[in-house]
């Protein structure tokens, strides 16, 4: 496909992969490029060996970012994505690998002073763990937080609130009260994406209950309706409008 | 470290330890609410751990409750210095996963309001950075300059701060032709008029450069292995700018500059955005004489909205326009980074796409953090008051650093 998007235009990814995979070797579980970019997925324990064999031999000298990404329906849930930069070689590439909340990433520490902070933010966020990080504290959340705000089940409302309590003089946490429910709009066409029932819907249920008592035209005995009732409906119920004369005057 | 008795004027039998102190969350210097807890000894740091965190809203995790074209306003709200800047990453990104053309027109009116972003956020960080070193003249005067960018703003998008302006596929309206020569003329007369006046009370000022020189060296390793980017990448001495080397938009055809200090200390990171400012200029100037007419947004009518007067004749139109603002567009399933040279640094967006028309995952790369990061290594060793020179060199706002 011909590229015809105005984003950053680096070096070609040409022949990239092939070199990549035959340096990293048994290191290297998939590679894949897909709208310009290439992902190494790398087995997790070898993960730092990885990372430190594209640093000091393939010249990816910079460690610009560390992403968390949560699949929950997946095995080992949590994907770590490290973007490396060359600048040298003027090469972007992304480089992750897989976890769960009890298995322990190799910490890049070790590599790049700057992977302290943004491991920390992975653990804040989503609980991976990252072994041989000696500081990994939270790092965005309160003091005292509990939870991994950014998983796929916490939902976005979180769970506390907190105000300034004025008998207490503290800060005090709440549970979250809403004063509005909170509303998901599914903008999905119904043809096309939704899983869930219209509402109405329902009714169209196949399993509906036997009908007991047969539902029959009424007479106008059993409701009443006559000539009489008739000529009772016609009446006016209201006064008319008031007259106005000619000069356009109310009276 | 211990005292020794007879060196210390003051103090009895008592050892003087290191002692700790709170600098911010509410401290003017800290340029919003930054908590360092600092270990000094005397009046050397010996230690800084930075608490960040204090204004997390969680904006990562809102946008991937909201669709494609409803999380753009967001960035606005991430560094509100420079918010254009921000949206320039998340636009390209989007639009680098759905592969959409921008025209011509389009991509010059972004690099200029980019580049005029640029401007109003250095006036922003070299006036507060002035300030912080004690000197109060410079910074009222350069706020003068940000204001007419902040009227240049809402001439073209409505808003001051948080224009929302780019969108996938362009830019939301087009400029009057009248903004286009008035800021033609702002460029060539009332902004080199107002800036090199301001710069000539500092660069050559004699506490200024006491405070500045020699202050917080960063070799060009660490500022690799640290991650800097930006002014911070430059003012160490690497000649790195993203605008330059992996070109966006009409990028590749401006003919600028890009300064790099050869002393890698505060007054070299200071002295690399005055240069920016200047070479912001010249490239919005190329802007303006080069720019085409017409369209300012992408003909595929998936991605971008139908004009307002089609929409009331053409039913297809309509339909479109109702699409797009109701259920939004849809991006095809995968994951990019897209990188671009805003004001402070390097600020990417690493987006993940399930298919569907909300974003499945949404990282945000903040310059602010790797920058904050290595504030402990470059203090160490210095003084107290040098901590807030270091820190106004590093130009931080923490609405992107906490997202």
């Amino acid at each position: 496909m011909p590229v015809l998007h105005s984003a950053p235009r680096y070096a070609s990814n040409e022949g990239v992969i092939e070199s990549l995979a035959t340096a990293l070797g048994a290191m290297l579980v998939s590679a894949t490029e897909q709208h310009g970019e290439i992902v190494l997925t790398i087995a997790r324990p070898e993960i730092a060996n990885a990372l430190k064999l594209l640093r000091d031999e393939h010249e990816y000298q910079q460690l610009m970012e560390m992403a968390g990404v949560d699949y929950p329906s997946r095995a080992e849930r949590f994907e770590v994505v490290y973007m490396l930069l060359s600048v040298t070689k003027n090469h972007r590439l992304l480089v992750k690998c897989t976890a769960s909340e009890s298995t322990p990433v190799p910490t890049v520490t070790t590599l790049w002073h700057n992977a302290g902070w943004l491991e920390r933010e992975v653990f804040d966020m989503y609980g991976v763990i990252f072994a041989g990080n000696k500081d990994l504290r939270r790092i965005l959340t309160d003091y005292g937080f509990e939870g991994h705000p950014f998983r796929k089940d916490f939902p976005l409302t979180g769970y506390v609130e907190l105000r300034y309590s004025q008998e207490d003089k503290r800060v005090v946490y709440e549970p979250v009260k809403l004063a509005q429910d909170f509303r998901t709009f599914d903008y999905m066409s119904p043809w096309e994406g939704s899983d869930y029932i219209l509402p109405g819907d329902e009714k169209a249920a196949p399993a509906s209950p036997p009908v007991e008592q047969k539902k029959t035209t009424d007479s106008p005995k059993d409701t009443g309706a006559d000539k009489g009732a008739d000529a009772k409906a016609a009446d006016k119920a209201s006064a008319p409008a008031p007259a106005t004369d000619a000069k356009g005057d109310k009276a | 470290m211990s005292m020794q008795l007879e060196q210390s004027p003051t103090t009895g039998d008592d050892v003087i330890t290191n002692y700790t102190i709170n600098f911010g969350p509410q401290h003017p210097a800290a340029h919003g609410v930054l908590r360092m807890v600092m270990e000094l000894d005397g009046e050397i740091i010996e230690r800084i751990d930075p608490h960040v965190g204090l204004l997390h809203r969680g904006t990562e995790k809102l946008i991937e409750n909201k669709t494609y074209l409803q999380a753009l306003p967001y960035f606005d709200r991430l560094d509100y210095c420079s918010p254009l800047g921000m949206e320039y990453s998340y636009v390209l990104a989007i639009e680098k996963m759905l592969n959409v053309e921008v025209p011509l027109r389009a991509q010059y009116l972004r690099v200029l309001f980019a580049e005029l972003t640029r401007i109003s956020n250095h006036m922003m960080n070299i006036g507060s950075h002035i300030m912080d070193i004690g000197a109060m003249t410079p910074n009222l005067w350069l706020f003068e300059i940000r204001e007419d960018c902040l009227n240049f703003f809402e001439r073209a998008s409505g808003a001051r701060m948080h224009s929302a302006w780019f969108r996938p596929g362009g830019v939301h309206q087009d400029v009057p032709l009248k903004l286009l020569a008035d800021l033609g003329e702002w460029l060539d007369t009332r902004l080199p008029e107002l800036f090199e006046d301001a710069m000539s009370l500092v660069i050559d000022n004699r506490i200024f450069k006491q405070r500045n020189v020699d202050i917080a060296v960063v070799s060009k390793e660490d500022a690799l292995a640290w991650g800097f980017s930006g002014p911070m990448i430059r003012g160490a001495g690497i000649p790195w700018d993203i605008r330059k080397s992996q070109p966006y938009d009409v990028y590749d055809r401006m003919e600028f500059d890009v300064p790099v200090a050869t002393e890698s200390d505060c007054y070299g990171r200071f002295m690399v955005r005055v240069e920016e400012v200047r070479q912001s200029a010249k490239i919005m100037k190329q802007c303006l004489a080069q720019m085409p007419e017409g369209p300012i947004m992408t003909a595929d009518r998936k991605v971008g909205p139908p004009k307002r007067a089609e929409m009331k004749s053409s039913m297809e139109s309509l339909i479109h326009h109702f699409k797009l603002y109701t259920e939004g567009f849809h991006v095809p399933a995968g994951e990019v980074y897209v990188a671009t040279e805003s004001p402070k640094g390097e600020f990417g967006v690493y987006l993940v796409s399930d298919g569907s028309n909300k974003p499945y995952r949404c990282k945000i790369r903040p310059t602010a953090f790797s920058h904050l990061q290595a504030m402990d290594f470059m203090c160490k060793g210095h003084m107290l008051p040098d901590a807030t020179a270091i820190l106004g060199a590093l130009d931080i706002v923490f609405g992107e650093c906490d997202r």
